[in-house]
């Protein structure tokens, strides 16, 4: 059996939207390495609920990785130290004994605090909503391998639908930017010939809706890539520019906006 | 009916619009530093070159303008852009580490405003109005002699030595993020990329802090 | 009660185009009139949605994540099944059918199954032309592989990702629909109740979870997409907010609970490692493809450190036991007997309560033979998963593996059209019981799915709103107010439980008394004693419950609490069911009933039959009532692995 650990935390409370927030500290003698980061907090909860506390409140699902419900920046990184993994994967190895560790939710306009580390990402959801589709109806499409995809088209939008839609790439960014978000959908669709049709009236929606959002805007920091679980890269973020300004140079149209709830 | 969305109205354009005005001002600090050089080919040299592009009228007074209002949508956009950042992230952190952004990337907030300061400075200086400073009295028509007067007192020379590290950087995370901003980068060039905004910024900054360190040593008189 | 099926008779292969022939339509200008109900947001439930807002209907959507793109259908690695024959290896819906029959152990119903098999092709066509990048060849068409032991190549996949990228799909076009103002999303709301106005599913009852309140939505049909009930378990691998609360509150409400014993078990997770575990993560069967699995064959060497136990010490459990399939045994083989070895104390890795749960897989010979590069190119991220979440390098010291939960069979009563036995009630995807029988094959489930959503429930809810004679309902109806405050009475209780036990330890009792005895194998004295001891568990729920915090702010450990009082009475329904069941078949293995070889010993004489489970208004005593399954197509054999 590994010896035990010893963690101070320093977690985030705020009781609802309104409330200012502050940091509260906790400490666990006995955190085993093997644990997962949400299960400490899990141990933590049990504790604080047995002493008549409100537990904290954090999101999470699925505990493997692809959800993309679970998401603290620990540590002043998003999903904490380790590249490439999300914050239910990160394990308490990751940690030595004694370390002090500071836990804050995502902080974005975009993102409002629900409660503790709970925020709001409907942001993300509305944006899809603008155009992040094709609009197929089903018992439309023809065979699918009518149009055959070249490999490496169909290989470069998977990597960009890897997305799982946690807003690391947000909380990371210095200007809260979606473009990583938004940019990876943007490509996944306009990658492939079944996204061809609505590819420049979906950048301009997409994108006319992420600002209306509040999103801030990219300078080009590229700490979203570094921050992303999935490693996506920026280069669909050039992508979408490129898409964006040739579609508002080729032809003008209305792009309806709409308020963010 | 609803007004139809532009460019301009969007985060992208904006920054499509900073990386067009930043290479027409990049295009600029070059031909500027290339000019100035000639500082070391002695005064007959610089100021006939100076004439000349006095001589050139209106087609300089179009230069002007275009220079002018690259640099006002520069500004006015890059002013619009950060409150849009500072608005995008009230609450910010308490504790944030950034792992993959670059020193000149994270400065560009303090690096612009500081060389808007500077260019004021620059032109009151050299152009117009011409103010004196110290030992140094503005002649329209001996840019050498302005030169070589203005960076002999050490301050003035430093406060140009400074601005000119400040360029470095600002070039630096400008020349290579434009492409990314347009949409025109690729993977494969990434590398080549980075070394030619380097290269560029370094020459343009040593360039230009030659001529004060020149005087300064006497190499320049 | 009699249980009607419903599905149509003659040959096999036009029997759903002559159903829907004879399914009566509503007309294009009267869709919008309608509401429907969708609850949860996965494969099937975005997918149904997403079809009935394009047909016109007025759907309202549920789920209780934050967005509809986080339901666990997200999780499935492994692949589609569909009848395509694009590898032109022999596959036809006719043969994607009887393997689904067979899988299922002939406990399931031949009507929906061809059905199923049928529609599987029209599937990979909507999410192509949605643009899922599955995964294709140099010359650009599709890939297939075989999967979970099939003959034939006909799984779709996306890396190790299918799940995830169709369910963006279905989230996709649910999305399309929200903007086309025809589906209203709600997002962290709970289903809590069924409204059922004389008799016919009428609306829902929610809770928000932000702000508590409790809501009653009326609809003219309601259908439940809510997952299965692996989570009864406490530790399995789906997500922890996995809940079977709707499909609970609506059987209470008559909803019949058919074959709540089918719960299938994965055998290649990654073990508890302590406590405090609070789920297990899957990864992909393909693993045993090349990985050998063994224990210790000496209960002391277990402890030691695996490349310390000689060849000779070892027992490559599988490949001795079934020498021509080995390592590659159905989940169900392969789970049983790891847990077997375990049982006998020859598991490997930490103690847990006790007992080491693991067995290895190794693939030191694997890498002898292919090289490290070979392997890493067939599972580097599996390895890096398993890295991630151990600590430990699979290139280097054997994985160990366990079972896990990880798909329930069970689930409410339909009929062919998917209407529970409550009219206006439709339940579609795992939260029906109708397509596995009593195991379902590797990537089947992401089928079953999007075939209820995308081609099943836009035609039967059509057909039942064209000729359903509903009365106008609003709130002020009695049953509705009803329901409404009893909901609310529960949510009270809950909050004002003041004992001093915290939900998830009750959870954690509950799922392993489930695990020990209605698992892997089971028998009837360890059945009776786990009905016996269920009831006194919910009793001291009842009695000892600890939550803090209000009812109208985010409370995560009222919304557990809530669940974990439905998986009580669930779990007892499940060892009665299991009890019940006094035969073998599928997944269900009652150690009563095993062939000469040791293997799951059917009975069709007494047990071809759908078990459906009525609530009588005392958790503990259900009336079962059996639909009789047919099979004219696909005769009943036995399966041999040996």
């Amino acid at each position: 059996m590994s010896k035990p650990m010893r963690i101070t935390l320093n977690v985030w409370r705020q009781t609802g939207p309104k409330d200012p927030g502050q940091f509260e500290r906790h400490e666990l003698t006995d955190v085993d390495e093997h644990m997962s980061f949400l299960e400490m907090l899990d141990v933590l909860n049990e504790k604080l609920l047995g002493e008549g506390k409100d537990p904290i409140a954090f999101d999470h699902d699925c505990r493997e990785g692809i959800c993309g419900m679970c998401g603290i920046v620990i540590n002043g990184r998003p999903h904490g130290p380790r590249e490439a993994t999300t914050t239910c994967q990160l394990h308490m190895r990751t940690f030595s004994d004694g370390d002090e560790i500071t836990i804050e939710p995502w902080r974005a306009n975009a993102f409002p605090v629900v409660k503790d580390l709970v925020v709001d990402r409907t942001s993300f959801d509305r944006v899809v909503q603008a155009g992040g589709y094709v609009s197929v109806r089903a018992g439309s499409p023809g065979d699918a391998n009518e149009i055959p995809i070249p490999k490496k088209d169909a290989d470069a939008a998977m990597d960009a639908a890897q997305c799982i839609g946690c807003g690391a790439c947000v909380a990371a960014c210095p200007n809260a930017s979606a473009a990583l978000f938004v940019g990876a959908k943007v490509s996944h669709l306009g990658l492939l010939p079944q996204g061809q049709a609505e590819r420049f009236d979906r950048v301009r929606k997409m994108v006319a809706q992420m600002d209306l959002e509040g999103f801030g805007h990219c300078t080009n920091h590229f700490e979203c890539m570094a921050a992303c679980p999935k490693e996506i890269s920026v280069d669909f973020i050039a992508r979408m520019n490129r898409d964006m300004l040739s579609a508002m140079v080729k032809e003008k149209d209305t792009v309806p906006g709409r308020k963010p709830r | 009916m609803q007004k139809a969305l532009t460019l301009y109205d969007t985060t992208i354009g904006k920054k499509a619009l900073m990386a067009v005005t930043g290479v027409v001002l990049f295009g600029f600090v070059i031909a500027h530093m290339v000019g100035n050089l000639q500082v070391f080919l002695g005064p007959e040299q610089l100021n006939g070159y100076a004439k000349k592009l006095h001589d050139l009228g209106p087609l300089l007074w179009i230069a002007r303008g275009i220079l002018l209002a690259s640099v006002v949508a520069h500004v006015v956009v890059a002013v619009q852009l950060v409150s849009r950042s500072v608005a995008a992230r009230p609450v910010g952190y308490r504790q944030k580490k950034n792992t993959a952004t670059s020193y000149a990337a994270r400065t560009m907030r303090v690096s612009g405003p500081l060389l808007a300061l500077f260019i004021i400075f620059h032109l009151a200086h050299f152009t117009v109005p011409g103010v004196p400073m110290g030992n140094y009295e503005h002649n329209a028509r001996d840019v050498y002699a302005n030169v070589v007067q203005a960076f002999s007192i050490p301050w003035v020379s430093g406060v140009y030595i400074a601005a000119q590290l400040l360029l470095g950087f600002h070039l630096y995370h400008g020349a290579w993020s434009l492409f990314q901003s347009l949409g025109l980068s690729h993977p494969r060039y990434d590398d080549k990329k980075r070394m030619a905004a380097q290269t560029l910024a370094m020459v343009v900054m040593f360039g230009n802090i030659a001529m004060p360190v020149a005087v300064l040593a006497g190499i320049v008189k | 009660m009699e249980l009607l099926s419903n599905a149509p008779s003659g040959p096999i292969e036009s029997r759903w185009e002559r159903h829907r022939f004879d399914m009566k339509l509503v007309n294009p200008a009267n869709k919008r009139k309608y509401r429907v109900i969708v609850v949860g947001t996965g494969l099937a439930g975005g997918a149904g949605a997403a079809t009935l807002g394009e047909l016109g209907y007025n759907v309202l959507s549920f789920c209780y994540q934050d967005s509809p793109r986080r339901a666990h259908s997200i999780a499935a690695q492994g692949g589609i099944n569909a009848a395509k024959n694009y590898q032109n290896d022999g596959d036809s819906v006719f043969r994607l059918f009887y393997d689904t029959v067979k899988g299922g152990d002939f406990r399931s119903r031949e009507s929906n199954v061809y059905r199923l098999a049928q529609v599987s092709v029209d599937i990979i066509d909507q999410c192509v032309a949605q643009g899922v990048p599955f995964a294709r060849e140099y010359g650009g068409l599709l890939a297939n592989r075989s999967f979970g032991g099939a003959q034939v190549s006909r799984t779709f996949y996306a890396r190790g990702q299918t799940g995830q990228q169709l369910l963006l799909g279905a989230y996709q076009a649910l999305s399309r629909q929200i903007e086309a103002g025809s589906v209203k999303m709600r997002p962290r709301t709970e289903m809590l109740d069924v409204i059922v106005v004389d008799g016919v599913a009428r609306g829902v009852v929610t809770r928000d979870l932000v702000s508590g309140k409790v809501e009653a939505h009326l609809a003219d049909a309601v259908v439940l997409a809510t997952g299965g009930y692996g989570n009864v378990f406490f530790l399995s691998t789906n997500a922890k907010g996995c809940n079977a609360t709707a499909i609970w509150r609506a059987h209470r409400r008559g909803a019949l609970f058919a074959n709540p014993c089918y719960t299938q078990i994965h055998p290649t997770c990654i073990p508890p490692s302590g406590d405090y575990q609070s789920k297990l993560t899957l990864m992909s069967e393909s693993l045993r493809n090349d990985g050998r699995v063994w224990v210790p064959k000496n209960a002391d060497d277990c402890d030691k450190d695996p490349s310390a136990i000689a060849e000779k010490d070892r027992d490559y459990y599988l490949e001795r036991i079934y020498p021509s399939f080995g390592n590659l045994v159905p989940r169900d083989i392969a789970s049983r007997r790891a847990k077997m070895v375990c049982d006998e104390g020859r598991g490997v890795g930490p103690k847990v309560d006790g007992v080491r749960r693991g067995v290895y897989l190794d693939f030191r010979d694997a890498i002898k033979r292919l090289g490290q590069k070979v392997v890493a190119e067939r599972y580097g991220n599996l390895f890096d998963m398993y890295e991630r979440i151990t600590g430990d390098n699979p290139y280097k010291a054997p994985m160990r593996i366990y079972p896990a939960t990880h798909y329930t069979m069970g689930g409410l009563w339909v009929d062919y059209n998917l209407m529970s036995n409550v009219p206006g009630l439709f339940v579609a995807g795992e939260a029906n019981f109708s397509d596995h029988g009593a195991n379902r094959l590797g990537a089947s489930a992401l089928m079953q799915g999007l075939a209820d959503g995308y081609y099943v429930l836009p035609y039967v809810l059509g057909n039942y709103l064209a000729q359903a004679k509903l009365e106008k309902v609003d709130d002020s109806h009695a049953e509705v107010k009803k329901t409404v405050k009893e909901v609310e009475a529960r949510v009270a209780k809950l909050i004002a439980s003041d004992g001093k036990r915290t939900p998830d330890s009750f959870h954690r009792e509950l799922g392993n008394l489930i695990w020990e005895n209605c698992g892997m194998a089971r028998k009837k004295s360890d059945l009776e004693s786990a009905i016996k001891r269920i009831p006194e568990l919910r009793e001291e729920f009842e009695s000892n419950l600890l939550i803090t915090g209000g009812g109208e702010e985010l409370n995560q450990t009222l919304e557990k609490a809530g669940r974990i009082a439905d998986f009580m009475e669930l779990g007892e329904l499940m060892c009665m069911d299991a009890l019940a069941r006094d035969e073998s078949s599928g997944c269900h293995f009652r150690e009563e009933h095993i062939t000469a070889e040791g293997e799951a010993k059917r009975d069709d004489e007494h047990f071809m039959h759908v078990a459906a489970w009525e609530y009588t208004g005392d958790a503990s005593k259900p009336t079962l009532h059996k639909e009789p399954l047919n099979y004219e197509f696909v005769k009943p054999s036995t399966r041999s692995y040996k």
